[in-house]
């Protein structure tokens, strides 16, 4: 056995998830190759040679590589999996790895596995299914696996190694004429909702937009993502990117906190994972309370400012 | 230009799931069912586009048993011209297997943009765009939160990604996933209900497509999820800070 990671990168650095899904592999064999693609990506692959559990790094460096465009990695894939045997494909389940893998998977008439977040044997993996709200456990009768890994679900890999670095020359290898228009970061100086360590999230019981401000000093202090429940996104309290739940943003933080929300089936699917959930809610038979470590029951107009004045 | 729109029946995004006793899936039966709320988007996306007179016609594509003719009928009540079922012994099929079938339809229909959901919420695979964009060997645009036609045909689309919204031009045809800040849905109106059931729906034997469906992929079997251990109520602000610095530890 032997497993070809797909790092994603930005060319200047490795993005954490490509740390994941290399523990995610080693959990498989021992025998773990990266592929990194993309153009002037020297200080990208300085870091990832530091990644443990990694026996080689394939560079592919080539102008129009630059940006992730689905098409042009996986034609430099397939021209790479051409001169080499690999039994396991794996790609963080980010929306990097979800938009490239399938297209991988396509090409070499595999069915993909997609986000898992455990790993059996071999061949056998557990994904979760309907949000979270159950766990399938599947078996690829593939002869490659190609899987995304779920990077919440695997700690980063240790970084004290110095891995070898072969570049990989594809230059007859097809560029697709797709054009990269380009990519407007974030702004928020909150993190990514997806990524975040601790999240605060309102509901209906903010009553409406205005007052989602007294969640933002919270959010200032502990230094969280701010994110919604579908009601108040429904109630136009805020916008459809601060959605968390089933049709939204699936996430796993170290602490979510929800404030006036009532708990919602779409809800808790979207934050099961989290490793803490303290909820605060008028109502005490709010279901939020059955899934929270913490619960208070109080009126939050009351409760915000003195917990952000405690914090 | 014409789109091909596809709809998957799944399990309505507001009933609890249940996994079956014998842990070979998730009860489907007496459960409500409605259109996968992604492809609802996508429905809604390619009637817009019919408004403004971009696009002149509308297919609703959907693979299922015959249930799945609901499923379309909403979409066609939603805007859609006509529908096409494929329709399966009810069941479960591989993404790559759901590509290969909507290719054979798309060669026959020949369609300049293919519109479907970023995922399912039920099997949530996320594949389904990207393979069959694959398998047309054309252009995909996954994730799509704007979508613009432009004067030259090509189409410009903003994409949610991670750390923020990544806008690429694509040409025709092309395969667009829906992400939830796309658009709203709407609802349809009684009398484009009643519009739509004298709408037409060919239906097709899967088996007639000459495609070999073949299981790749093995369900051993479906459990909950690890439960979460019981929480415990505090009485104040003083209590829920100290319990969150020191037993939970996380701020």
């Amino acid at each position: 056995m032997k497993i070809l990671i797909i790092v994603e990168h930005n060319n200047d650095s490795v993005k954490p998830s490509t740390y994941s899904t290399i523990t995610a592999a080693s959990k498989i064999s021992n025998k773990i190759d990266a592929l990194m693609i993309g153009y002037n990506n020297d200080s990208a692959i300085d870091e990832l040679k530091k990644s443990d559990h990694l026996n080689k790094i394939f560079k592919i460096n080539k102008k129009g590589l630059e940006n992730p465009i689905a098409e042009n990695f996986s034609n430099h894939i397939l021209d790479f999996l051409k001169n080499n045997d690999y039994s396991h494909i794996l790609t963080p389940s980010s929306t990097f790895g979800k938009n490239l893998s399938p297209k991988i998977a396509t090409e070499l008439d595999v069915q993909q596995i997609s986000d898992i977040i455990s790993i059996i044997d071999s061949d056998t993996f557990e994904r979760p299914i309907y949000a979270g709200n159950a766990i399938a456990k599947v078996k690829s009768l593939d002869k490659v696996k190609v899987l995304t890994v779920r990077p919440t679900c695997f700690e980063p890999c240790g970084l004290s190694s110095n891995v070898e670095v072969e570049t990989v020359i594809l230059d007859n290898t097809e560029v697709s004429t797709i054009s990269y228009e380009g990519l407007d970061e974030s702004k928020s100086d909150r993190p990514e909702l997806t990524s975040a360590k601790v999240i605060i999230s309102g509901g209906r019981g903010m009553q409406n937009g205005d007052n989602f401000k007294l969640l933002e000093g919270i959010a200032d202090k502990l230094g969280a993502a701010m994110g919604a429940s579908r009601a108040a996104v429904d109630a136009g309290f805020v916008p459809n990117d601060w959605q968390v739940g089933q049709t939204g943003k699936i996430v796993a933080p170290d602490l979510y906190v929800a404030v006036g929300i009532s708990g919602a089936i779409q809800h808790i699917a979207g934050i099961k994972d989290s490793k803490f959930i303290a909820s605060i809610n008028k109502d005490e038979e709010a279901p939020i309370f059955n899934f929270s470590d913490y619960g208070l029951v109080a009126d939050l107009f009351e409760i915000l400012p003195e917990l952000e004045k405690k914090l | 230009m014409k789109a091909l729109v596809c709809v998957k029946r799944v399990i309505d995004y507001n009933v609890k799931i249940r996994v079956k006793m014998d842990k070979s899936g998730v009860e489907t039966d007496n459960v409500k069912m409605s259109m996968n709320p992604f492809d609802e988007i996508a429905v809604e996306e390619a009637v817009k586009m019919k408004e403004s007179g971009i696009i002149n016609e509308i297919i609703i594509l959907s693979i299922g048993a015959d249930t799945s003719q609901e499923t379309i009928r909403t979409g066609l009540a939603m805007g859609g011209d006509r529908g096409i079922l494929i329709k399966t012994d009810g069941q479960d099929l591989d993404p790559l297997n759901i590509g290969k079938i909507i290719k054979v339809v798309s060669e026959k229909e020949n369609p300049d943009l293919i519109i479907l959901g970023k995922q399912a919420i039920d099997d949530d695979c996320n594949q389904t765009g990207q393979i069959l964009a694959t398998l047309l060997n054309c252009h995909q645009a996954t994730f799509a939160s704007k979508v613009e036609v432009n004067s030259d045909k090509s189409i410009s689309v903003t994409r949610e990604v991670d750390g923020g919204l990544e806008t690429i031009k694509v040409s025709l045809p092309c395969v667009i996933t829906t992400d939830l800040r796309l658009n709203e849905p709407r609802y349809a109106s009684l009398p484009n209900i009643m519009k739509a059931k004298q709408k037409k729906i060919e239906t097709l034997d899967v088996n007639d497509l000459s495609i070999k469906l073949d299981k790749r992929v093995q369900t051993i079997e479906v459990n909950d999820p690890p439960s979460r251990k019981p929480g415990v109520m505090v009485n104040d602000v003083d209590s829920l800070i100290e319990k969150l610095k020191n037993e939970a530890k996380v701020i």
